[in-house]
This record gives structure tokens, C-alpha cells and sequence, in this order.
């Protein structure tokens, strides 16, 4: 082998293993649009946060589900438990938001590390069953113990202002949709460069061959386990951001329809990619908006309709759609769908 | 104590009322070129399942470098050195090769679990890429998803994932099954470019293939040995003429 | 105490005939139907309008609210879901959802939200005492008839030659279809009579519920599927246990310990799943 060809190897092989690491200007473009549109349609705000809330869940059931392959229908839970925890804190007395997020989502990552090992043994069956099991224990939990949680009556708590700074209350819509904003960010370039590292290889990995995954030396227990909790911590993020923002919490956070929906939004965006949550999030929250205004009683036959259709046709088939356009901020990334 | 690369001791592997693997015992040197046959259903893959702790042995032990590895999860016997490929290509289908090694290979050093530093970022790592991509014949390939390879060559990528884990002790179950004519002088020329302190098991049917490639022949009947030793032996022995013999023109 | 726990075993036959369809379709068949409570919904209101609006006894009603849903079932089988068998647990499980997110709204739109009550005849109402145990008339009815049903599915899948077919066919759909048995056609009738029994459980079900409303496939849907979890895929027994076990723990959850509400419930599901996880299925999936 001459000199030349395996310097040239090299680079080629170089530059293809970093191809997806590297930041493309749509992505650049993508997050400076998000802001810009909450400065420039400040009427909009409760919107786009609540588009930035479902985005970040979306995300955290991405980490699992489209880079990992674990189905979950119970994700809901860790956005219960991120909500009620942030909500808990603040009716406390502890109101300082940075600190209810993360106490939040703490609690959702403990959940997470406990519960992720009933999610190793069985089939996918198994792990539908049992995350949903989960999901539907800890809302009769909430609901049950009303002295803590408020039960069906809810909370009353106010947060400070988000780095003593900028108010999130009533009149604090827009800076509610940027602190959202801000923390879906600096949680989604960690999710990217966790994606885009050895350990994200490893998630892919077992993902498409657990077999031979476990062949090659990787600790699959482990890893699952890992992303699990990290994902848990995400949902419970999006929980905390939730009842921060609204400063409402209720017990159907930890509804089925939750982890169903942001189900949906991964399947509309696409997933393995990361950007699929987001896309899904907006695109599902503006169809939910424009179709209950025109059949407000009827609107989840369309829901409905939607997903058998969607299976149907082949869900990777219809996120393809989507994929193409973003092919050029996550090359080849977005050839990768749900197992 | 042995000094063998890979020992089993009475191992025994009962599905039911079926025995599959019954009291087999063997050991195998390090840089050892060992190959196992059998007739079909003799129940070599199962063994091979035991070894690397896919299934648990019903009875027994299994010894790697001198540890009892017996209770050993399958991922840990891996990083002891023992590693093996898989009878049916087990790959990763939109993965593409480089990033298949890159896998094994990080593993294998211990940043497998880095979450933070970007894939190709270590030097190293990329060298060893390199080099295992050039040794079967993949750089042409390497960047495309793994489903779009040849069968030829998802077979060589078989061999070469294995061997990124720089194994004391491989287990290759028939590499060159289903492999067309025109791609089984790669698999072989592979097969015989393994580097010599890597001790090798090879399942296999393919007679002259065995024949060319093994210092010693372990036979496998209804999970049972039924004689090991060098390979004219064992082409003289007259139980394992009756074996083969006695069988259909399928085996 | 003994009249809760016949209660409870009323209650638990009860959701035996109404989940034994769903046994057989996710037990045997591998394929999760979330949508079974739709079937039973169906039979239910089949009940409820035969005899609100013509004035059908109850027990003629009863027939009816088998057929309708099991024709309705093929149909269904034949056209959708059979499209289905081979695809992932995922996959079925949105595919059923969106079933279900359809099939509640056309039954509110049809029918509408109010439930639609059933009113057991004379016969059946009120209570007797069986050797100084009060139990209601209607709660034994339900125990001898489902028990009966129980009894029937039993005999008729060791039995019968289509009960031998449908094992085999669960067994290994390949060789069953190489040794000529039509696996699909076995497949159908299973989901057919599946789709039936859940009707006819939703009829038996809606004096004992409160009656029928649009909520009603989902507001059961996790107890079914409990029941089945539970159960294992160990045929029609599996499920009846499942379902026994199940009834008796609600009721006298309900009764003792109404604090703890359905936590227990969902408790011993994860921890069977967890100690068992090959119990919802036959084959094909494992650790």
C-alpha cells in the first residue's frame, strides 16, 4: 500500500466518521429563527413555548426510542413526575425556576434509573406493557396522595423570576417561550454531541444488532440504562418547563395520551435524527390547533385516521418527506428510522 | 494450571428432554488453527452459543486465559478475548462499515462510552480503521450503509468486526457459507492472513477448506466429541468415515 | 366478606369473556389489538338499543350482540389488520389507537354521549341467599354463563379438530399451513369469535358498569390488557385465571383498601412482566 492512498484513506475515513458532528448553516438557521419568531410574534408566544415544551418530550422519547430502539408508551411518566416536582418545590416556597428545573428533572432521572432495568429482560411487547404499567402506577400515585400533589384540584405556586431577572408569570409570556427556549437548546447540543460520540454509536448499534452489539464487547445493559435516565431527565425537564411556564400542573400529565402523542410527533418528523421531535411537535401542535377549531368534538377521529393511515403507508415512507428536506442539515442521518 | 487459550470442562446443555451439547471437554492453545466439524444438527453452533455465553451450560465450566468464565455475561468474555462471528451475517444495516470498526475498535480501548468527544476524532483509532479496511478489502466500501455491500463482502466485514476486538480466541462459525464462487478466495486469503497469536476455532463444512487450514480436527456427533487430533487422523479415523459416510450427500 | 369475593369472581368472569378475545389475538396470535374494547362497545349498544328502542328481551339481545361484533370483526380482519400481522409490536400498537380514536367519536356521533343503560329483566334483578350469603341474581347468571362459555372454549380447543387446527397454527403458522391447514382462515375465525365474546361481554357488562358510553373502549382498555398480561398466554385458563385474579383483587381493593385504588392492580402487572416476561406470549420473543 502506497503512502499516498492511505493518507487519502485517512481523511476520507475521517471525514466520514465526523460528517454528522459537524454544525450546516440550516441547523444554524433553525435556531436563530426560534427566538426571532418569539421576538417578532410576541402574541404567539404561549404558542411557541408550548411547541418548544412538546419539542424538548419529543426529544427525550427520540433518545430512546428512534437512536436507542426501546419502545416506551409510558413516557408520560417522567413528565408528570419533572412537572410535579418543579410544582412541589415552588409551592414550597422555593420558587427560583433554574432550581425547580433541575430538581425536576433529577426526580425524573431517579425514576428513570430504577424503573430502566424492567425494561431488559422480554421483547418489545414486554417493554410497551411494562412502561405503560409504569406511567399509569405513579398517576394513580399522584392521584392518591392529594396532600402532596393536590390531586384532582391541582397546585397553587408562583415562580421567581428566572435568574432574578426575567419575570415568567402572566404577563411574562415571552420570557416564559424564551427560557423554554433556552433550555431545549442547551439540551439539545448535548443530546447532539451525545448522538454524534462513541456512546451514541454504541445506542445505534444496539439499536439494529443487540446481538452483536453485546458480540463486540458493548455493555448493552449499561448503555440502555444510561440513555434511559438521561432521556427520563429530558421528560422531566419538559415537565418542569411545563408547570414553570403555565404555573398550572394536572394529573393527566402522566396520561397515557401524553407518551401516545409525542409518539405521534416522532412519527410525523421522523426519528433518529433529534430534529424529528421538533418538526413533529410543531407540525402536530398546528394541525391539533387548526382541526379542533373546525370539528372541536370530532377531532380525534382525524388523530385517529391520521396514525392508521401513517402505519398503513408505512410510517418510514411518510417521514421520509420531511427527511429529504432535512437531509441537508443531518446528512444521511436521515436515512435512519425507527426500528 | 493450562496455559490454554480457551478450556471447556464437561459441558453439558439440556433444552428439555433434548440434549444438545453432552460432557464435551477440550482445550484450545493460544495461536491454536483448530477447526470443528459435524454432521448438521450435531449441535456446533449451540456449542459455540455456550462458549461465548450466549446460553448458560446446564453443567460445567468454561475457562478463558486461565479465568472461570462461566457466569460471565457474553459483552465481558469479549473483553477477556474472546470473540466470534456469526454463521448468519450479524451486522448493522445502516451502519456503514467504518463506523461498524469504529465501534468494536472503541470499545475495545475503553472509550466506548465517551458521550462527549466526536466520532474520528482520535487518530488512533482512525489509523486502526484504516488498517483493518485495507486487510479486507473494504476501503472502496467503507463509507456505504452496510445493507448495500456485497454478500462477499458483508462476510469479510463479519470476519473483520470480530477481530477489531483484538481477540485471544476466535470462534468463526462458517465464515464461508453462502458466499459465491468469485468471493471465496477473499474469505479464504482472509481467513489465512489471521494473525498468528490469535488462537482460531473454525466451524466449518467445507472439507478442503478444513483440511487447509487446521493443525488439529475436533468432531462433534449429537453433541457429543467423538475424536479430536490432527487432521490425518482424524480423515483415517473409521467412526468418523461412518459418521460422514453414513449421512445423505447433504452434509 | 363472602359476597365480595363472589363479586369479585363475578366481575372477574366477566372480564374473562370480555378478554378472552384479546387473549387469543395477543397470546397466540402475537398481535396487539388495542382496539378489542371498540368490539365489546359495539356489543354492548347492541343490547342497550335492541332493547331500549324495539323492546327485545335481553336475552334474545344476547345473540345479536355476539354476531354483530364478530361480523364486524372479520371484516375488519380481512381488510386492515391482516395487513398487520408481520408488522412490529410498535406498529400495531399506534395502528389499533388510531382504531380506537376513530371508533369513539362515531359511536358519540351515532348514538351519542349519554350512556345507554341496560335494564335487566325482573327475573334477574335483586338479590338471594345462597345458605346465608346474599348475592345478587344477576351476579350469579354472569358467573354460570361465562363460566359455561369458559367451559365451552375450553372442550372446544382440545376437542374439536379446528381447536387441534388453531393450536397447531399458533404453534408454527408455517409448517400448520404446510401440513394444509389454512392458517388464514383460522386466524379469522379466531379473531371472528374473539371480536364476539368481547361484545357479548360488553352486553353482560353494561348493567353491571353503569352502562355503555363512548368512553367505554378505553376506560377499559388497560384492565383488559392487564387480564391478559396476567394470564400469560397459556391459552383460555391463563386468561381466566388472569381475569379471577384480577376481579377479586378490584373489588376487594375497592371495598378494603379504596386509598390504594388501582395501584395494585398495575403493581402486580410490572412485577409479573418483570418476574415472567414471556408470559404474553407464545413464542418468538424472549430476554
Amino acid at each position: 500500500m502506497s503512502v499516498p492512498d492511505s493518507a487519502e484513506t485517512m481523511q476520507r475515513l475521517t471525514a466520514h466518521l465526523r460528517r454528522r458532528a459537524r454544525w450546516r448553516w440550516p441547523e444554524i438557521l433553525f435556531w436563530l429563527a426560534i427566538p426571532a419568531a418569539i421576538f417578532v410574534l410576541p402574541s404567539r408566544a404561549g404558542i411557541i413555548n408550548e411547541v418548544l415544551i412538546a419539542g424538548l418530550f419529543a426529544l427525550s422519547l427520540d433518545l430512546i426510542l428512534g437512536l436507542t430502539g426501546i419502545v416506551s408508551l409510558g413516557h408520560a411518566a417522567f413528565l408528570g413526575l419533572g412537572a410535579y416536582a418543579a410544582a412541589i418545590l415552588a409551592s414550597k416556597g422555593f420558587a427560583d425556576p433554574t432550581l425547580g428545573l433541575a430538581f425536576g428533572a433529577v426526580v425524573a432521572a431517579l425514576v428513570g434509573f430504577v424503573t430502566a432495568p424492567l425494561l431488559l429482560r422480554g421483547g418489545d411487547l414486554t417493554r410497551l406493557m411494562v412502561t405503560l404499567g409504569v406511567s399509569l402506577m405513579l398517576g394513580e400515585l399522584a392521584n392518591r396522595n392529594g396532600w402532596l400533589t393536590g390531586g384532582a384540584d391541582g397546585l397553587n405556586f408562583s415562580m421567581a423570576p428566572v435568574l432574578g431577572l426575567f419575570s415568567i408569570g402572566f404577563t411574562g409570556q415571552r420570557n416564559a417561550a424564551l427560557y423554554s427556549f433556552a433550555v431545549l437548546f442547551i439540551l439539545f447540543v448535548i443530546a447532539r454531541r451525545l448522538a454524534h460520540s462513541s456512546f451514541g454509536l454504541s445506542l445505534t448499534a444496539i439499536r439494529e444488532n443487540r446481538l452483536r452489539a453485546g458480540a463486540l464487547g458493548v455493555d448493552t445493559r449499561r448503555r440502555i440504562i444510561g440513555v434511559y435516565t438521561v432521556a427520563a431527565a429530558y421528560a422531566g425537564a419538559a415537565g418542569a418547563l411545563l408547570a414553570q411556564t403555565t404555573q398550572i400542573v394536572s394529573l393527566d400529565l402522566f396520561d397515557f395520551h401524553r407518551s401516545a402523542d409525542a409518539m405521534l410527533m416522532l412519527i410525523i418528523g421522523g426519528a433518529g435524527y433529534l430534529y424529528g421531535g421538533l418538526i413533529g411537535a410543531a407540525a402536530f401542535i398546528v394541525l391539533r390547533d387548526v382541526i379542533s377549531a373546525a370539528t372541536p368534538e370530532y377531532w380525534e377521529f382525524w388523530i385517529g385516521l391520521a396514525l392508521v393511515i401513517l402505519v398503513l403507508v408505512g410510517r418510514g415512507r411518510i417521514a421520509a418527506a420531511p427527511r429529504r428536506l432535512i437531509s441537508l442539515i443531518a446528512p444521511r442521518a436521515a436515512h435512519r428510522g425507527v426500528a | 494450571m493450562s496455559a490454554a487459550a480457551l478450556e471447556a470442562r464437561g459441558l453439558t446443555r439440556h433444552f428439555g428432554a433434548l440434549t444438545a451439547t453432552d460432557d464435551v471437554s477440550f482445550a484450545i492453545q493460544p495461536g491454536a488453527r483448530q477447526a470443528l466439524i459435524g454432521p448438521n444438527g450435531a449441535g456446533k453452533t449451540t456449542l459455540i452459543n455456550l462458549l461465548t455465553g450466549v446460553i448458560k451450560p446446564t453443567a460445567g465450566q468454561i475457562w478463558l486465559a486461565g479465568r472461570d468464565v462461566t457466569h460471565l455475561a457474553s459483552s465481558a468474555r469479549v473483553r477477556i478475548g474472546l470473540s466470534r462471528t456469526f454463521q448468519i451475517n450479524q451486522l448493522f444495516p445502516d451502519m456503514t462499515p467504518a463506523e461498524s470498526l469504529a465501534l468494536a475498535i472503541s470499545e475495545r480501548n475503553g472509550s466506548g462510552a465517551d458521550f462527549w468527544r466526536a466520532l474520528g476524532s482520535r487518530p488512533a483509532i482512525v489509523a486502526e480503521i484504516a488498517e483493518l479496511l485495507a486487510r479486507f478489502g473494504l476501503e472502496a466500501d467503507m463509507d456505504l450503509p452496510t445493507r448495500k455491500l456485497a454478500y462477499g463482502k458483508q462476510r469479510l466485514l463479519e470476519i473483520a468486526l470480530a477481530l477489531a476486538t483484538r481477540p485471544r480466541v476466535l470462534l468463526l462459525d462458517e465464515p464461508a457459507a453462502g458466499v459465491p464462487e468469485e468471493e471465496r478466495r477473499d474469505i479464504l486469503a482472509a481467513l489465512a492472513a489471521l494473525p498468528s497469536d490469535v488462537a482460531i476455532l473454525l466451524i466449518e463444512h467445507d472439507m478442503d477448506l478444513v483440511f487447509n487450514f487446521a493443525d488439529r480436527i475436533s468432531v462433534l456427533v449429537a453433541g457429543r466429541l467423538l475424536a479430536e487430533g490432527a487432521p490425518e487422523t482424524i480423515a483415517a479415523d473409521e467412526r468418523v468415515r461412518a459418521v460422514y459416510l453414513g449421512e445423505d450427500a447433504h452434509g | 366478606m363472602l359476597t365480595i369475593l363472589l363479586d369479585g369472581v363475578a366481575y372477574g368472569m366477566l372480564l374473562f369473556v370480555l378478554a378472552s378475545g384479546l387473549s387469543v389475538t395477543l397470546g397466540l396470535m402475537n398481535f396487539i389489538n388495542l382496539a378489542h374494547g371498540a368490539f365489546a362497545m359495539v356489543g354492548g349498544y347492541v343490547t342497550a338499543l335492541l332493547m331500549n328502542r324495539a323492546g327485545v328481551p335481553f336475552l334474545v339481545t344476547l345473540p345479536a350482540a355476539f354476531l354483530i361484533p364478530a361480523i364486524l370483526g372479520v371484516v375488519l380482519e380481512r381488510t386492515l389488520y391482516r395487513r398487520l400481522y408481520g408488522a412490529s409490536p410498535l406498529d400495531q400498537v399506534l395502528f389499533t389507537i388510531g382504531l380506537v380514536l376513530m371508533a369513539m367519536p362515531i359511536a358519540a356521533y351515532l348514538i351519542g354521549d349519554e350512556p345507554q343503560q341496560v335494564h335487566l329483566p325482573a327475573w334477574l334483578s335483586g338479590r338471594i341467599e345462597v345458605r346465608g350469603v346474599g348475592i345478587g341474581v344477576y351476579r350469579l347468571f354472569i358467573i354460570a354463563l361465562c363460566g359455561a362459555i369458559a367451559a365451552a372454549l375450553q372442550m372446544f380447543l382440545i376437542k374439536t379438530r379446528f381447536g387441534a387446527q388453531l393450536r397447531a397454527a399458533v404453534d408454527d403458522p408455517r409448517v400448520a399451513q404446510g401440513l394444509g391447514i389454512n392458517v388464514d382462515r383460522i386466524f379469522a375465525v379466531a379473531f371472528a369469535v374473539g371480536s364476539g365474546l368481547a361484545g357479548l361481554g360488553g352486553a353482560l357488562a353494561a348493567d353491571v358498569v353503569g352502562g355503555i358510553d363512548p368512553s367505554f373502549p378505553v376506560k377499559f382498555l388497560v384492565t383488559f390488557l392487564i387480564v391478559v398480561t396476567i394470564g400469560g398466554s397459556n391459552g383460555i385458563m391463563g386468561a381466566l385465571f388472569g381475569a379471577l385474579l384480577l376481579g377479586v383483587l378490584d373489588v376487594a381493593g375497592k371495598y378494603y383498601a379504596p386509598s390504594i385504588g388501582a395501584f395494585i392492580i398495575y403493581a402486580v402487572m410490572v412485577v409479573t412482566l418483570v418476574v415472567r416476561p414471556q408470559g404474553l406470549f407464545a413464542r418468538g420473543e424472549g430476554p
